[in-house]
């Protein structure tokens, strides 16, 4: 408690207030604005880690995690171009509200319901992440190896819609990860001595995210412009208020445990959710007309799963969204341990964390209910202006890592990978976490393996370690089973099918 | 340029787009053309640069435009595009049509707006092979 008070004391000094400020402003800019997402101005912004405290840092990137989540649904909700793929069922019932002029009430349900929600999963978060980081610190080498293998393929393989296209992104992330001679001999380096240090992170992610993101852009140049559906003020009337509440707390129930699992993702919950308020609802005739219980449950659900993301995170080193990916890469670049023992390491400023996420949340809701109206005018800057811009920052952000111009020429092939992924509708996420993860599980079994003296049965030696395992032959079987069962599944769906990205806007948060 | 009576053009172009300025346009157009029998063509166009253009008309309101004015008994030709350049879209389209009156909407600028921003009614005064018409929107 008193760790929780120190950090709200760090939290709200005037220089680190104004840091969550900056964070939920620029946050919620980059969600209202398709393809941009909060993981990409992260991944941007992370040079400015070399000038700015830790604190100061990490508290504005939990305002811009927090923001984007609160911009996505104003996308969703106005253009029905979901900002980013958490907001894909709120665009469902929201635009549908929106189009029969309810959008004020839409915009207001959203964001509340995010408030209540996000303010609850923080409040979990307070008591979950010291007892789970308490657990792991105890656990070895060969559950920690397992525990990292079954991030890796859930983030791969059971969230997305293609496994393949998910393996092919999880293999390219490791085989980059590979690069460099951590391990005493040089692999994939091809002989190049800039090679020889790894290909930094910071690179990738600029790369896949920001690069990738404007090649596809001016690929995509002229497009007929959206219909926006003008908005006042958001506000709710009492019977809002009351359909809302219960899709609320039930969103939130759904998407706190879905984003503290190791396999992560908004994308399950949001849906779950709504497909529970829609058996559950007073009103099934106005499912798919606009139902304002479409809304609030999955709102709520996503921006609970956000919080939700930061237990594996910070209590294990486990990202499991691309933002989280980010902020691990951000406090790596501290020289911070992170995994179990950086809450013990540095209570402080885990903490300052855990309570900015408070009071970013509250700062959002004061923010964002009387400005709904300015965010939806960002979307009419034409797309080069803010392109030329990422573009600036991403080859500063490159540059400013090692000062060399051969990270440049590293930033514009991979960006041209993104490119291409993007074109073939291979995700990204499980490149960057498999670039993050894979060194970190080598290591983990280098040290399994040495303490056996090369004795493999290590590996499953421990209780946890055998429990993972076991979970993942049954997700596997569970696959399998559904794959016999409807072959048809194995067909990529509608939205992933190559010809039909033209329409598709998603980013990965 | 052809010498027909300026009174009496035969096909009016009018610059369009979804404000007050458009609509003036729109409206002075319509009455030329209601007076003159001549034909109306329409230009609603884009850059589609940017997510939301709010000049861009929205297809259900450009299709009850040109019901209303067929309804009239107008001959009207609705041109609405996503193109490289609106000015050059709306000076290609008067001279593929032979227009021999263009009516555009202008709005009050101030002398550092009009050095900061192009504007588009500007570039079609200047550009146009046939006179032009800039109309303002009642105050």
């Amino acid at each position: 408690m008193d760790l929780l008070l120190d950090g709200f004391a760090t939290a709200l000094t005037p220089e680190n207030l104004l840091f969550a400020t900056i964070g939920v402003l620029l946050g919620t800019a980059v969600g209202v604005l398709p393809g941009i997402g909060p993981a990409m101005t992260l991944a941007l912004l992370l040079p400015v880690t070399y000038s700015v405290g830790a604190d100061s840092a990490i508290i504005m990137f939990a305002g811009i995690y927090y923001g984007g989540m609160y911009g996505g649904s104003t996308t969703s909700i106005l253009l029905n171009t979901p900002g980013e793929s958490s907001s894909v069922i709120t665009a469902i019932e929201g635009n549908k509200m929106a189009k029969a002029g309810r959008a004020a009430q839409a915009l207001a349900t959203a964001a509340i319901g995010s408030f209540v929600a996000g303010t609850i999963a923080t409040v979990l978060l307070w008591i979950v992440t010291p007892q789970v980081a308490d657990i792991v610190v105890t656990l070895g080498s060969p559950s920690y190896f397992a525990l990292m293998v079954l991030a890796l393929f859930a983030v791969t393989a059971v969230l997305g819609s293609s496994r393949l296209r998910g393996f092919i992104a999880l293999f390219l992330g490791l085989a980059v990860g590979l690069v460099g001679t951590s391990t005493g001999q040089a692999r994939l380096t091809f002989g190049e001595p800039l090679l020889a240090d790894g290909i930094d992170i910071v690179v990738v992610a600029v790369a896949l995210f920001a690069i990738g993101e404007a090649l596809w852009v001016a690929a995509h140049m002229r497009r007929k412009p959206l219909e926006i559906i003008p908005v006042g003020q958001p506000w709710m009337s009492k019977e809002d208020w009351k359909r809302s509440w219960k899709p609320w707390l039930r969103g939130t129930a759904f998407g706190f445990p879905f984003g503290a699992l190791p396999a992560g993702g908004a994308e399950l919950p949001t849906f779950l959710s709504y497909a529970t308020e829609k058996k559950l609802t007073k009103h099934p005739e106005e499912f798919g007309h606009g139902a304002i219980e479409g809304v609030a449950g999955p709102e709520a659900a996503n921006n609970a799963s956000a919080a939700g993301t930061l237990v594996p995170l910070l209590a294990l080193g486990l990202p499991t969204t691309a933002t989280a990916a980010i902020m691990l890469v951000a406090l790596q670049g501290y020289g911070f341990q992170t995994g179990p023992t950086l809450m013990d390491d540095h209570p402080d400023l885990v903490w300052a964390l855990l309570a900015s996420l408070f009071v970013a949340n509250t700062l959002l809701l004061i923010i964002n209910l009387p400005m709904a109206p300015i965010w939806a005018k960002l979307l009419r800057i034409p797309r080069p202006y803010l392109y030329a811009g990422i573009l600036f920052f991403a080859s500063l952000g490159a540059y400013s890592v090692n000062f060399q111009a051969f990270d440049l020429a590293l930033l514009l092939v991979l960006g041209v990978l993104g490119f291409f992924m993007r074109r073939f509708g291979i995700p990204v996420l499980p490149l960057i976490i498999g670039v993050i993860l894979g060194p970190a599980l080598e290591e983990q079994l280098t040290t399994a393996l040495k303490i056996s003296e090369g004795d493999v049965s290590t590996l499953w030696s421990e209780p946890v370690a055998v429990v993972v395992y076991a979970v993942m032959a049954l997700l596997l079987v569970a696959m399998a089973v559904t794959g016999v069962r409807k072959p048809a599944a194995e067909e990529p769906s509608l939205s992933d099918t190559p010809g039909n990205n033209d329409d598709k806007e998603l980013v990965e948060r | 340029m052809s010498a027909t009576n300026p009174l009496a053009p035969t096909c009016v172009v009018a610059a369009y787009s979804a404000d007050v300025y458009g609509r003036a346009a729109i409206e002075y157009a319509e009455a030329v053309a209601r007076a003159s029998g001549a034909r109306l063509v329409i230009v609603n166009a884009t850059r589609g640069d940017s997510l939301v253009d709010a000049r861009f008309a929205h297809d259900v309101d450009i299709e009850a435009l040109r019901e209303r004015l067929v309804g009239e008994g107008l001959a009207v030709e609705v041109r609405h595009d996503v193109v490289p350049d609106v000015a050059e879209a709306v000076v290609a389209a008067a001279e593929e049509v032979d227009a021999d009156l263009v009516v555009v909407g202008v709005r009050r600028r101030t002398p550092v707006g009009k050095l900061l921003m192009g504007s588009v009614a500007q570039r079609v005064i200047l550009d146009a092979h046939c006179p032009v018409i800039a109309v303002k929107p009642a105050s």
